[in-house]
């Protein structure tokens, strides 16, 4: 019996607006424990919540990019359970009226294009954070995190793979920083993931009997701990038994799984609308306004970069940094050079610069013109690979355009045919036993001749053409 | 005559002249406080030092010419569930015996602006839970027309105290009545605003749908006063209203709807008192109209669904975990959590709990909670029905005068007490009560008049001419 996984995963995002959701306390992961927090957040008794409408806005552009429908009205319910780090004793989140719905995403995994259905995007707030002392063996709460603004991003289980659900975190991650609504990253905690896995027998549309796991806090701790429950699922089902419907913890140092609870002990939130925040209307206005920000997706980036010609690597890891995506598609804009060799540039010594300056591609003092000129310069032959690198180098200290500067540096390469066949003809008369070994069969002979005649050329001759020009006159 | 018998618009006006200083005002109250407390025991905590330095700050800016906020040094009291900075604040509960709040409640800025002088916070049921004071963890406070007998609740530390004379104005809460049954059970004036005319900030939650801070006083010019002070604007709760949109115009005959049937279930005396103040207002020259309300025998049963799940939602917070009574001897997480609720609170608060929880569970939610939401949609369409040709509403504020204290003979009884306040409350429709008329024991029976939203200064206008037509012949408001 053969089976297939079936993964559904539910993303907690924390976004990166100014202030908390329900309060104007600072958004600010890092700060000292319990200094931003208020009645509100702190879940004082009296405190009231007030909806902070820009986490709606993220919320809306998030579901835009996702292609989901978007809902005119908010409407906020209590989700309520024990826990120390809930002060209030509930979440105020969205229970049967999601902010976004039905959505879809495309992303690429293993080179070729996936699609995942969006069940729902919603707002809610994030608890706080529990800090265990070791030493005291007490458990402390912190609750700078208490009031965060989060969206639940809930797919239709059409993940088939753990490698498949990684690309996808890893896409869902990238459309998050092109929107600037959140910086996702998960070792800080703004991006969570709880995975929904279940088995069912190949070529079947009757679903098994599904697990949820918490706890996974790394990108590859899902696929570990996705292809542990594909193992563990696929273990009860051979041997005749059934999987039981648990919620699981994952420990990733142990590479195990914990039964939480199962569904006996399965959480009764009671759900009900929260009575402070009446219902707001107005979102469709909302996402009218912003429509015009969701520029193209990186899924599409990534299509269209392929279609210049990039390899899927190119294109992917273009578009993996916005800022340099940003900088290519400038230069391309010129229309003086191809996209390949200016992928080339970005990817290599434009990107080596950026680490090294530690900055961004636009801060890099290099404008996409110059680029564009200079990538040009080699193209055409006029400049030597090497020298184009010392161009750039140079650009940095000296004024002039980088022909300019070329020519200040006697880079120009020549690339004239007949001046490196007579260049190349003195040569091979000043070395005849170097063209006699040759004959004699000593291929490399020609390295030396080829290097004699760059070094007559002072450096400049094109080493393309020189090296074809010796091999001509060599087969004479 | 001792300060303690002016109204709040004589102290004001007062002290604002130089005809008495607010420090000797406060004096006066401090010190009949500290004459009646014994007996009446409205208070949980009186904060004299603090109100006397008030007292003291207003005195030195008036006569450094200042221009004062028009209730400057008029003493004041508030319930104990509405938070007050740096004072402790217990909602007349064991579990927050120690708390005190790091904030104050929008009205309690208000009243620090407006330089009136919190006199201290007054008795409550626990978590304003109940309707005779009796379920407080502190104390019970007593009826100042009759000692043995309940002052109502669960604002009956409010009601008390300015029925005793202790304070010229009180700030309670009404989510089901609290306002209204303890000031017809005292004989003096309270007001349940529209929803949303005084902010809940600070507002220590029972059923937030309900919920409204309202105030009370000893006649209806100063009632008026108090309220115009705390119907203000304010961010921090989103379902505040701008007092603009609240018309201030009034006079003219109004159409009063009076339901008989309502009338029938009353005891004799609150019968009789009803009658005869509908009699008045027909001299005052208002048309009475008699109207049926047939969905107000579904409003209890609204109300103690969708009050009893959202107050199982407001009580999560206590928890012992950030402040509150956290159980001394626990073991573990679950039980610290058993065992400080367990201690903290009172068995009424208890069984609400429990009964919320179960009402919300998803196994019964549809069955009540959900089809509470829809009656109430019904009722509201009722009664905007009787408001096309109906200005204002007309029921006895409780069904009996107030009983004895003593919780067996109270649920004896039998009665149910909250039976006409709590419809206002379902739809957020200003209701005020006024005192009229008296039992054989001498006790005061309340009226309960019912506007539409943001009626409220129409409400307290009709309030006033009533109380001017009949000046000195009301029993209900005989002085201590």
């Amino acid at each position: 019996m053969n089976y297939e996984a079936v993964i559904g995963l539910e993303v907690h995002v924390e976004l990166s607006t100014k202030s908390k959701i329900y309060c104007t306390c600072e958004n600010r992961f890092g700060a000292e424990v319990n200094t931003l927090c208020c009645p509100c957040c702190a879940g004082l008794p009296g405190a009231l919540p007030s909806l902070n409408l820009t986490a709606a806005e993220y919320a809306v552009k998030m579901g835009l990019a996702c292609r989901c429908s978007i809902s005119d009205t908010i409407k906020l319910d209590r989700k309520s359970y024990f826990y120390p780090d809930l002060p209030k004793g509930y979440q105020i989140s969205q229970f049967d009226m999601p902010l976004c719905s039905d959505g879809t995403v495309e992303f690429y995994s293993d080179g070729k294009l996936s699609k995942v259905r969006i069940c729902r995007i919603h707002i809610e707030d994030d608890a706080g954070k529990l800090l265990h002392d070791d030493v005291s063996g007490k458990t402390l709460v912190d609750l700078n995190r208490s009031g965060v603004p989060l969206i639940e991003i809930v797919t239709q289980p059409d993940l088939k793979s753990s490698g498949e659900a990684k690309d996808f975190l890893e896409m869902v991650k990238l459309m998050l920083r092109y929107l600037d609504i959140s910086d996702a990253k998960m070792q800080e905690g703004s991006i969570r993931c709880d995975v929904n896995v279940s088995l069912k027998e190949q070529g079947s549309k009757i679903l098994g009997t599904r697990c949820e796991m918490k706890n996974v806090n790394s990108f590859s701790a899902v696929t570990r701990a996705i292809d542990y429950e594909i193992e563990r699922q696929k273990k009860i089902l051979l041997s005749g038994k059934k999987v039981i419907q648990q919620t699981l913890r994952w420990d990733d140092a142990a590479g195990e799984s914990f039964v939480l609870r199962s569904k006996e002990n399965a959480a009764d939130y009671r759900y009900f609308p929260d009575s402070n925040i009446p219902l707001i209307t107005g979102m469709h206005a909302v996402r009218e306004k912003m429509r015009p920000f969701i520029m193209e997706l990186p899924v599409e980036k990534i299509k269209r970069y392929i279609g210049m010609g990039l390899t899927h690597y190119e294109a992917a890891t273009l578009t993996n940094s916005p800022d340099k995506a940003e900088y290519f598609d400038a230069c391309i804009k010129t229309k003086k050079v191809s996209a390949k060799p200016v992928a080339n540039w970005v990817l290599g010594e434009i990107s080596k610069l950026c680490n090294v300056k530690e900055c961004t591609a636009d801060m890099l003092g290099i404008a996409p013109v110059v680029l564009t000129e200079l990538a040009a310069l080699a193209e055409s032959g006029t400049l030597s690979s090497t020298g184009a690198k010392n161009v750039l180098e140079l650009l940095f200290k000296e004024e002039g355009t980088p022909l300019d500067i070329a020519k200040r540096h006697n880079l120009v390469q020549n690339s004239d045919e007949d001046a490196i066949a007579s260049l190349a003809r003195r040569v091979l008369e000043e070395n005849p036993k170097s063209v006699e070994d040759y004959k004699a069969g000593k291929t490399n002979a020609v390295g030396y001749l080829v290097g004699q005649a760059m070094k007559a050329s002072k450096g400049r001759a094109n080493p393309q053409i020189l090296q074809k020009i010796v091999r001509e006159l060599l087969e004479k | 005559m001792n300060l303690i018998n002016y109204s709040a618009a004589a102290l004001a006006s007062g002290i604002k002249k130089g005809s008495f200083s607010a420090e000797e005002a406060v004096k006066a109250f401090l010190a009949h406080i500290e004459k009646t407390e014994k007996d009446i025991e409205s208070f949980i905590t009186i904060t004299a030092e603090k109100a006397l330095k008030s007292a003291r700050d207003i005195d030195q800016r008036r006569r450094r010419g200042e221009s004062l906020p028009p209730l400057s040094g008029v003493p004041i009291a508030v319930k104990d569930n509405i938070c007050t900075k740096d004072l402790l604040t217990t909602c007349g509960s064991k579990m927050l015996e120690d708390y005190v709040p790091p904030y104050n409640a929008a009205v309690a800025d208000i009243i620090d602006k407006e330089g009136m002088i919190l006199v201290g916070k007054l008795n409550m049921d626990e978590f304003a839970i109940g309707s005779f004071t009796e379920s407080s963890a502190y104390k019970i406070t007593k009826n100042p027309r009759n000692l043995s007998h309940t002052p109502g609740g669960s604002s009956g530390g409010p009601a008390a105290a300015v029925a005793a004379g202790q304070v010229p104005l009180s700030l309670g809460t009404d989510t089901g009545g609290s306002v209204r049954v303890p000031a017809s059970f005292c004989g003096i004036y309270g007001l349940k605003p529209t929803y949303g005319a005084v902010s809940r900030y600070g507002l220590v939650p029972l059923a937030s749908s309900f919920d409204q801070i309202g105030p009370m006083a000893a006649n209806a010019a100063d009632l008026r006063l108090l309220f115009e002070a705390v119907n203000q604007y304010d961010k921090r709760d989103m379902t505040s209203l701008k007092p603009k949109e609240f018309g201030k115009k009034s006079g003219g005959a109004k159409v009063i709807g009076v339901c008989i049937k309502e009338l029938e279930e009353c005891s004799e005396d609150v019968r009789r008192s009803a009658a005869d103040a509908i009699k008045i207002f027909e001299d005052m020259g208002h048309k009475i109209k008699i109207i049926d309300i047939p969905l107000n025998r579904y409003a209890l049963s609204i109300y103690h669904i969708i009050a009893s799940a959202e107050i199982s939602s407001s009580l999560a917070c206590f928890d012992g975990v950030r402040y509150g009574r956290r159980a001394s001897q626990y073991d573990g997480l679950y039980d610290m959590y058993m065992k400080s609720r367990e201690e903290g609170f009172g068995a009424n608060v208890k069984s609400r709990i429990i009964f919320g929880t179960y009402l919300l569970s998803s196994r019964h939610y549809e069955t009540y909670y959900k089809k509470a939401l829809a009656a109430r949609e019904c009722l509201k369409n009722e009664y905007q029905k009787i408001f096309e040709n109906t200005d204002i509403l007309l029921t006895p504020a409780t069904p009996v005068t107030a009983p004895p204290i003593g919780k067996e003979t109270a649920a004896e009884k039998g009665y149910e007490i909250d039976r006409f306040t709590v419809p206002a409350n379902i739809l957020g429709l200003p209701a005020l009560s006024m005192p009229w008329g008296q039992d054989k024991d001498g006790l005061p029976a309340g009226i309960q008049l019912i506007g539409q939203r943001r009626s409220d200064y129409q409400l307290l206008d009709i309030a006033e001419d009533f109380e001017r037509h009949t000046a000195g012949s009301n029993t209900a408001v005989a002085s201590l």
